[in-house]
């Protein structure tokens, strides 16, 4: 078995079943503690309750006012390459064709050479988020292997694709089974570590803007 | 003797024979178990981009990033990840996540109780939607559990506990409040059997500012309100809460609540202060183990009510250019926004909004027992020089707040920088105002 057709073959399958258990025992692990109800009087009702959860959703997209000249920048950066990484992965043919097998239905993608321009931006932000996290104070503080690891595997899906499509570096097949065993690594290291924020984003802040809309208090 | 050691020798009841470690170990557990679901989830989304640093005002006054406020938690999470997270086996197995020692929470130690307001400003930058403030409280639970609460919050919270009050007084508080009464020429009511409001007072108020005691009963005879002070729950602060100690705020809230309950009172009402206002409207009813039968309202939410009933009417408090101080525990983590303004307008106040107003105003730096903390006091001076500079930016001749705590903040900073202003009570500007519209009728 040559390295695509293990990357593709049983190492996609074990890694998929990895990444499924994993996510929903990430989920259930910590929903099974205990879930204290608040007897406190709630000063909103029970539809501004929820829907200050909603909306919460939506204004923590982006800083509030108060905030935005020390975060602007920041967030900017973060969710130009997140907004890079969606286009590529959902927007190039070839991964399209793949996701089709999957869910059973395709989608139109965007031309390849501009999938192309878009990744090597992407890939440029992604060296400077890493710059920003090894030269900012704060974030180099809180930075742990998780960061590293998950920048690490993620930078490796975008180099190793960007290198398969451009055909630089050795045979288009060992490329190609380079791309995808990244992407079983990081599939398989997704429940355990940061990545797992792509499913934990719109209910955390739902649930904090629904705790705050209950007191009435901004959220 | 280091600090933390320090506060172990400070905090041990004589009968504890257990090691600090075995505190710390025995306090990681109590704060695993207690964390729920909810908690779990904050600690499992932080995605660790330092962006709540921007929101706190310890970080944006010293460019430090200890002061980041998730960190402060990072031990805890630490805790968490290696004893109740899904994976805990695993990070156990394999020694990613190492038990937390008595070392290392003696750093921490300053970072949860001397450089947190608990103010909740980082609750609200987060773009993971991280309640951070609500962790921290949590950890200041495990720190005391350590017997790790700085000695002052530690000492207070023993002595109320004990007694009903924070401090020995030289006479009782009781009697300071008839005494408050009679110098300033109002009826205190005092342990009536029945009444459908209970009155409780912060000490804050009884040794700093009696005038302001005098204008709550006033404001509450000119409303001919069926009131009462109770001697067994006389005090609204509650050091339990600042010192983390969970059982001991609840057995101070309980003096509270069952003296509301004994006068079949409706409504408690919380006078000028922030953090009883955070511990009894919304942590009381968890600590009592069922909802609380009665009402609890900040003393600014029913005077607005009052107004708008058209029961109270205020006067021009002729007041000139002014501004108000947003107390964080009522507003950002309240919801009380409106009141104080619905009154302000009402007395024909020009108000002057600080740049950072409402739920996204700067603490004054004293909330969260730092106040009180003595070594914390060079730092807090430090961080309340970006809140006393935006005052100072609105041109406003008066400082407005309504919180007692607040307003000792500012007086203090007002001699320590001899600063040119001080804050003023907003519940004793109603009481004047009510007095112009008496003298008008």
């Amino acid at each position: 078995m040559d390295l695509l057709s293990f990357a593709r073959g049983p190492a996609l399958k074990v890694a998929l079943v990895i990444f499924v258990l994993g996510v929903v025992w990430r989920i259930v692990g910590f929903a099974l503690l205990r879930i204290r109800r608040d007897l406190s009087r709630p000063r909103a009702s029970m539809w501004k309750f929820l829907s200050g959860g909603v909306i919460a959703v939506g204004t923590r997209s982006w800083p509030h006012p108060e905030f935005i000249a020390r975060t602007g920048p920041g967030e900017a950066l973060g969710y130009s390459y997140h907004l890079g990484l969606f286009a590529v992965v959902l927007l190039f043919t070839p991964h399209i064709i793949f996701l089709g097998s999957l869910f059973g239905f395709v989608w139109p993608g965007l031309p390849s050479s501009v999938i192309t321009v878009i990744s090597v931006l992407t890939l440029t932000l992604f060296l400077a988020v890493l710059f920003r996290r090894v030269t900012n104070p704060v974030i180099r503080m809180l930075s742990n292997f998780d960061d590293y690891f998950s920048w690490f595997i993620t930078m490796a899906v975008m180099v190793t694709g960007l290198a398969a499509t451009a055909h630089v570096g050795a045979p288009y097949e060992t490329l190609l089974g380079l791309h995808i065993l990244s992407v079983d690594v990081l599939l398989i290291w997704f429940p355990f570590g940061k990545l797992m924020h792509a499913f934990y984003i719109f209910p955390s802040r739902a649930i904090n803007g629904a705790v705050l809309a209950r007191k009435g208090a901004p959220s | 003797m280091s600090d933390t050691a320090g506060a172990f020798a400070a905090n041990l009841a004589p009968a504890e024979v257990r090691t600090p470690e075995a505190r710390v170990a025995g306090a990681m557990k109590g704060f695993v178990q207690e964390i729920g679901a909810l908690s779990a989830f904050r600690l499992e989304s932080c995605i660790h981009c330092g962006i709540c640093a921007d929101a706190c005002h310890f970080y944006i006054a010293t460019e430090d990033p200890q002061y980041t406020p998730i960190w402060k938690v990072e031990p805890f999470k630490q805790a968490y990840k290696r004893e109740a997270s899904p994976f805990a086996p695993v990070f156990k197995l394999l020694g990613l996540k190492r038990a937390v020692t008595a070392d290392q929470l003696e750093h921490w130690q300053r970072l949860l109780f001397d450089s947190c307001n608990m103010c909740g400003r980082c609750s609200l930058i987060c773009p993971m939607g991280i309640d951070v403030a609500a962790l921290i409280e949590q950890a200041r639970h495990a720190m005391f559990d350590a017997g790790l609460a700085p000695k002052e919050l530690y000492q207070k919270a023993a002595h109320q506990r004990e007694t009903g009050q924070p401090e020995a007084s030289a006479e009782p508080y009781r009697d300071q409040l008839l005494e408050i009464g009679r110098k300033f020429g109002v009826d205190m009511p005092l342990d009536k059997a029945e009444a459908e409001i209970m009155l409780c007072v912060p000490r804050t108020d009884i040794e700093h500012y009696p005038s302001a005691v005098a204008a709550l009963a006033r404001v509450m005879h000119h409303l001919n309100a069926s009131c009462t002070f109770r001697s067994d729950g006389l005090v609204a602060e509650n050091y339990g809460y600042y010192a983390g100690g969970k059982e001991w705020q609840r057995e101070i809230s309980l003096r509270l609540i069952e003296q509301a309950i004994a006068c079949k009172a409706t409504t408690l009402l919380v006078p000028e202060c922030g953090h009883a206002y955070t511990a009894l409207r919304w942590e009381a009813a968890d600590l009592y183990g069922k909802p609380l039968p009665f009402k609890v309202r900040h003393v600014t939410e029913f005077l607005a009510d009052e107004l708008k009933a058209g029961r109270l009417k205020l006067g021009h408090a002729g007041a000139g250019k002014t501004t108000f101080h947003d107390p964080c525990q009522l507003v950002r983590k309240g919801g009380v926004t409106d009141a104080p303004r619905t009154l302000m307008k009402a007395m024909g106040i020009e108000l002057s909004e600080l740049k950072n107003h409402g739920g996204f105003s700067f603490c004054c730096g004293g909330g969260g027992g730092v106040l009180d903390i003595e070594r914390a006091a060079p730092l807090r001076y430090r961080t309340m020089e970006n809140k006393l500079r935006e005052i100072d930016d609105t041109g406003a001749g008066t400082l407005l707040t309504s919180c007692s705590d607040c307003r000792r903040t500012f007086d203090d900073a007002q001699s320590h920088f001899k600063w040119d202003k001080s804050a003023h009570s907003l519940l004793e500007l109603v009481a004047a105002s009510l007095a112009s519209v008496e003298l008008g009728a």
